[in-house]
């Protein structure tokens, strides 16, 4: 799947062109619209629910939002097969890390772990993974990782294919120190349009919302343009 | 020696650079799909063992799946038999997606996992690359479309046994029709808790065989000719010598062929 209208990607060190986007052909995709923020009590994260092959979608209702540690969670996009299984590595060492040392570990931590893996096999792996976590240390943090494996503490992030459209959208709308109802409007309405720009994103729109209270899970569907049904557990 | 013999790796490739192409692995046009229901869950064709209570249906590969199956089947029981508790639906699609990944979607394994566990009801779609699903009803193959256009226009979450099996059979058979590469009949895996698993193979057969209406056999006579011609063995020694054999086989002997039994 070699992208027909001009070149993507980075030359390799010999000048070899090398597409970062490249998939396996029958591979499963998450062309998708991902997000992290921070607010005043916090970190939000969102995402939509597609997932595809081709032009078939696999899943309309995914979760692409991942739990790696009680309050450590992470936005998957790109291949399905290889975010998940970084995840579930991810998730065992800092379980593995909780229990030896008897301290759940730090967002920091979370990061550096999943910076490690996409880094190391950046040659094999598509993956673009955003991390946000809330530890009583530092509060509410989020770091993003994009294809090449560098790890970028930012205030907010976005990913996936529907992030592009979002870009000037969220920049535009973005304010430090939201309350928690302006940030989950402000994760959903960005979300919202990306859905409505980008063909690869779809379905609902998924947010988890992360305080000192622990981790809450959000639902906003379609039918209700994204108006609810709002808190789910 | 011992070890392995690797002589055929240096023919294949002369013969690949000779222009042999590589052999092609058998690939099944297939319909799979799964439903839960209330305690149990339905799981339709091409059906593999795992354990009593988890299934798998396959498409793809069919070596593929037939050996990845059975590895991780054997697995299973193993880690069963250690734990000394009753095998995990997710613990066999954990293996399983980690078998697939480790091979980066050249072992082209399309699974469908299915079954009860202490923990409830499981049900999976684990896909060549080694990613995984978890939904009320899946489907895969190439016959996937069809049998997904199914589930979503009669799916309902209340589902009852009967309901799910129908629904289940409605599904493989609109793979069966509309699909070219599924066919043939319906096999069906009812998995209950507290109950032994019922494998109901060609539980449907909407392609039987019909009774010819006309056959090939020709009466006698039904080519016309236009002449006829007899020549009796008296004519023939005019311009040949002939031989009578007699009916012993062995006197034929150097005209008998050589047959294995």
């Amino acid at each position: 799947m070699v992208s027909q209208h001009g070149v993507q990607g980075v030359l390799g060190e010999d000048g070899i062109h090398v597409d970062m986007q490249h998939l396996k052909s029958g591979e499963v995709n998450l062309g998708t619209s991902i997000m992290a923020i921070n607010f005043k009590d916090g970190v939000i994260l969102g995402a939509d629910s597609r997932t595809t092959t081709g032009a078939y979608i696999a899943n309309r209702v995914t979760d692409k939002l991942t739990q790696v540690h009680d309050t450590i969670w992470c936005c998957r996009s790109g291949s399905a097969a290889d975010t998940q299984a970084v995840a579930d590595i991810v998730s065992y060492h800092l379980n593995m890390y909780g229990v030896v040392n008897n301290e759940a570990p730090s967002t920091q931590v979370a990061a550096s772990l999943f910076q490690e893996l996409c880094y190391e096999n950046k040659d094999s792996l598509s993956a673009g993974i955003i991390i946000a976590g809330y530890d009583p240390r530092h509060g509410g943090q989020v770091y993003s990782i994009p294809l090449g494996g560098s790890l970028h503490k930012q205030s907010f992030a976005i990913g996936g294919s529907g992030s592009t459209y979002i870009y000037g959208y969220t920049d535009a709308h973005w304010k430090e120190n939201m309350t928690e109802a302006e940030g989950i409007d402000f994760v959903r309405n960005s979300l919202q349009e990306a859905i409505k720009w980008d063909g690869s994103s779809g379905g609902v729109i998924r947010m988890v919302v992360l305080t000192k209270k622990g981790a809450v899970r959000h639902l906003y569907l379609p039918d209700t343009n994204y108006t609810g049904p709002g808190v789910t557990n | 020696m011992p070890g392995f013999d690797f002589s055929n790796y240096n023919r294949n490739a002369a013969l690949h650079a000779r222009g042999v192409p590589l052999p092609k692995a058998t690939s099944t046009g297939t319909t799979i799909v799964g439903c839960i229901y209330d305690n149990g869950v339905v799981n339709c064709e091409k059906l593999h063992y795992i354990a009593p209570k988890i299934w798998c249906a396959g498409a793809g590969t069919a070596a593929d799946t037939e050996f990845t199956t059975a590895l991780i089947s054997s697995n299973v029981e193993l880690h069963s038999l250690s734990t000394g508790r009753d095998p995990r639906v997710i613990t066999c699609m954990t293996m399983l997606k980690q078998h697939l990944f480790r091979y980066q979607g050249h072992i082209g394994a399309y699974l469908v996992v299915a079954g009860v566990d202490p923990t409830g009801v499981g049900l999976y779609t684990v896909h060549a690359h080694g990613s995984t699903d978890k939904l009320p009803y899946v489907t895969m193959g190439s016959g996937s479309l069809a049998a997904m256009s199914v589930f979503e226009s009669m799916w309902q979450p209340d589902l009852n046994k009967e309901g799910a099996i129908a629904l289940c059979a409605e599904a493989i058979k609109a793979g069966i029709f509309n699909d070219l590469g599924s066919g043939s009949n319906v096999d069906v895996c009812v998995i209950e808790k507290d109950k032994p698993t019922q494998l109901l193979r060609n539980y449907e057969k909407p392609n039987e065989r019909g009774q010819k209406e006309r056959n090939y056999r020709f009466p006698r006579g039904t080519t016309a000719w236009l002449n006829q011609k007899v020549i009796s063995k008296e004519d023939m020694k005019k311009y040949v010598t002939i031989e009578t054999l007699s009916g012993d086989d062995n006197l034929a002997a150097g005209e008998k062929m050589e047959v294995d039994v």
